[in-house]
């Protein structure tokens, strides 16, 4: 259980987030959605206890700022939007790194099994710094896997905070990286990803929020929060959500009015 | 100790530079070990350590003037000369981790500024300082005066880079130049008052050497030196995490805060001791970790192991070449390194810049 209670943060004298509640439950994806600037980043750098702010955080019970920090790494991993490498390390040496604080560093096999699981399996000599965008970013998601390679540990759930996993990728490994947060969510761990496609996000999210202007506007299952009007009025444009029979909502910008319609 | 690691874990998978990099530890011990026993056989008198050492072992009465040479100046110049290239070389690893930039050097932190500002202070101003002062530090007035100087800088721009418990390396770095200019403008106009002998010794001091090289010396500036190489090796695993940068280490357990606060000091420490007793060695600190990396890769736990012993054995080599190339008279050591680490590093940039093709 991961409970965030009226979290403020400052920058300087300016407020970026404001009295936010957030909520995110083992066994779920938690997605945290929003336009450019309305805080998302903020908020998961708040859960990760990143930024210092305002405001209450329990993640399993205990407030995260008092773990010691090789404590907390085997509680949680953390994938950032992007990762460069001050030294040439190779994939399998930066997949390792993940291995140092967790109850997982006795496992001498996981490197090349995280690797395989992203589907960069025989990638471990590649130098990291040569690798692509998205490959880079799927090595990182190896290693923050690795972390918490088991999605509970003690009896206790275990959590992966991701800030916008799949925007470097293609549509296929969207969907591969989608799946592999599904499983982990599905085995007992908490995913909370900050996500910028609605569409990946009403597909695979148990929960959304959604963010405006360092505010949160509404949390809830995709039905509730992913409708007409709380969206347009979020991303000040006027968007349609479809519905799929079997499968929820579905948005298609083709499908939205003029802009002037606002 | 390799063999013992191999049993424990298994065979090492193909992809894993560690063992590797722990293999040529061995190699690098003897090396030190040969460098260090070329060191002691080569110098202006001709004594023969291997000649005093039959004597010893015969029971035989050893030559005064061959156990002055062998005891007395080339045994702490050679333990001098290791300790400085170790200490050199680690703290320039420590840095380039710290401040997840290859290029970086002990000079960052303020230490070299710092240190030379208090050098030549000591050798403008030291005769104004009053008689019992002067007299009870003696020969040691400079590098008591340099080791001051680089500790005091550094505490300073660490005060400045630290706001609420947390240090910001880019401050830090900032700050260290502006600093380091600061210095260096006190530096100059100690310089345009001094006179013609105080020149020349400045000159010498900035060029740096290991012939002042005493057991008393030694006694003094070996703690702080043995501290930073003992300290190091532990900071291998978080400077590890600290090249996914500060945020990253910190989600994977690191404590970065106390990695930077004892990687700062040992630093600081390590650096002032070895400038303090050598003067300016340049390019040990950048060359010795850049070429171990090419070689064995960027993991820092060996890396900082291998660091200290391959600066230890080279500067040992690039000092023999400082007292033998215009013996009985000899080279700075600063000049050897200089001279041998200038095309280093050159190469180094060009074969970055892919400008070498390979």
């Amino acid at each position: 259980m991961l409970e965030a209670t009226d979290i403020t943060v400052r920058l300087g004298r300016r407020e970026i987030l404001t009295g936010v509640d957030f909520r995110a439950q083992p066994g779920q994806i938690t997605a945290i959605v929003g336009p450019n600037g309305s805080g998302k980043t903020t908020l998961l750098r708040a859960l990760t206890g990143e930024l210092s702010h305002d405001g209450r955080i329990r993640l399993n019970h205990h407030d995260p700022a008092s773990l010691r920090p090789w404590v907390l790494a085997g509680l949680r991993g953390v994938l950032p939007q992007a990762t460069p490498m001050a030294f040439p390390f190779t994939a399998a040496e930066v997949v390792r790194l993940g291995l140092m604080g967790g109850i997982e560093a006795a496992e001498p096999d996981l490197v090349p099994k995280a690797l395989a699981r992203v589907g960069l399996a025989g990638f471990e000599p590649r130098p990291y710094q040569e690798l692509s965008g998205g490959e880079q970013q799927r090595v990182q998601l190896a290693r923050v896997l690795a972390q918490v390679w088991h999605p509970t540990a003690h009896g206790q759930p275990r959590w992966l905070f991701l800030d916008e996993p799949v925007s470097a990728l293609d549509i296929g490994h969207q969907l591969q990286v989608m799946r592999i947060v599904r499983d982990f969510a599905d085995a007992g761990g908490g995913i909370v990803a900050v996500m910028h496609d609605l569409n990946l996000t009403a597909m695979f999210a148990d929960s959304v929020a959604l963010m405006a202007g360092g505010r949160l506007m509404e949390q809830g299952p995709p039905a509730t929060v992913l409708r007409d009007d709380l969206l347009s009025r979020a991303y000040l444009c006027p968007l349609r959500v479809n519905a799929l029979p079997v499968n929820g909502p579905y948005l298609l910008p083709q499908a939205s009015g003029p802009i002037a319609a606002e | 100790m390799v063999a013992l690691l191999h049993e424990v874990s298994g065979p090492a998978p193909h992809w894993d530079r560690t063992p590797r990099a722990w293999r040529l530890t061995v190699l690098l011990v003897l090396a030190l070990a040969v460098m260090s026993a070329a060191s002691l056989a080569v110098g202006a008198a001709g004594t023969s350590p291997w000649a005093v050492l039959a004597d010893i072992m015969a029971g035989r009465e050893v030559a005064l003037a061959d156990r002055v040479v062998l005891f007395e100046i080339r045994l702490p110049r050679l333990a001098m000369g290791a300790l400085v290239g170790a200490a050199l070389a680690v703290s320039g690893a420590v840095m380039q981790g710290l401040f997840r930039n290859p290029l970086a050097d002990p000079g960052l932190v303020g230490v070299s500024a710092g240190a030379g500002l208090g050098a030549i202070s000591a050798i403008v101003l030291g005769g104004l300082l009053p008689a019992g002062i002067a007299g009870a530090l003696g020969y040691h007035l400079v590098p008591v005066a340099a080791f001051a100087g680089g500790w005091a800088t550094t505490l300073v721009l660490y005060g400045i880079a630290t706001r609420r418990g947390q240090t910001s390396v880019a401050t830090m770095l900032l700050g260290g130049i502006a600093l380091g200019a600061l210095a260096g403008a006190l530096s100059g106009i100690l310089v345009y008052m001094a006179d013609d002998a105080q020149l020349r010794d400045l000159t010498f001091w900035g060029l740096g050497s290991l012939a002042g090289a005493t057991w008393t010396k030694l006694a003094a500036a070996a703690p702080l030196m043995i501290l930073a190489l003992v300290a190091a090796p532990m900071l291998g695993r978080g400077l590890n995490g600290l090249s996914l940068g500060e945020a990253a280490a910190a989600h994977v357990g690191i404590p970065v805060q106390r990695l930077k606060t004892v990687a700062i000091l040992t630093v600081a420490g390590a650096t002032g001791a070895a400038v303090a007793v050598s003067g300016g060695i340049g390019f040990v600190g950048i060359v010795v970790p850049h070429l171990l990396r090419l070689a064995t890769g960027p993991d820092h736990r060996p890396l900082l192991v291998n660091a200290a012993l391959l600066g230890a054995a080279l500067l040992i080599g690039a000092d023999m070449i400082a007292r033998s190339l215009i013996a009985p008279a000899e080279l700075p050591i600063g000049i050897v390194t200089a001279i041998l680490g200038g095309p280093v590093f050159l190469w180094i940039l060009l074969r970055r810049r892919g400008l070498l093709g390979f």
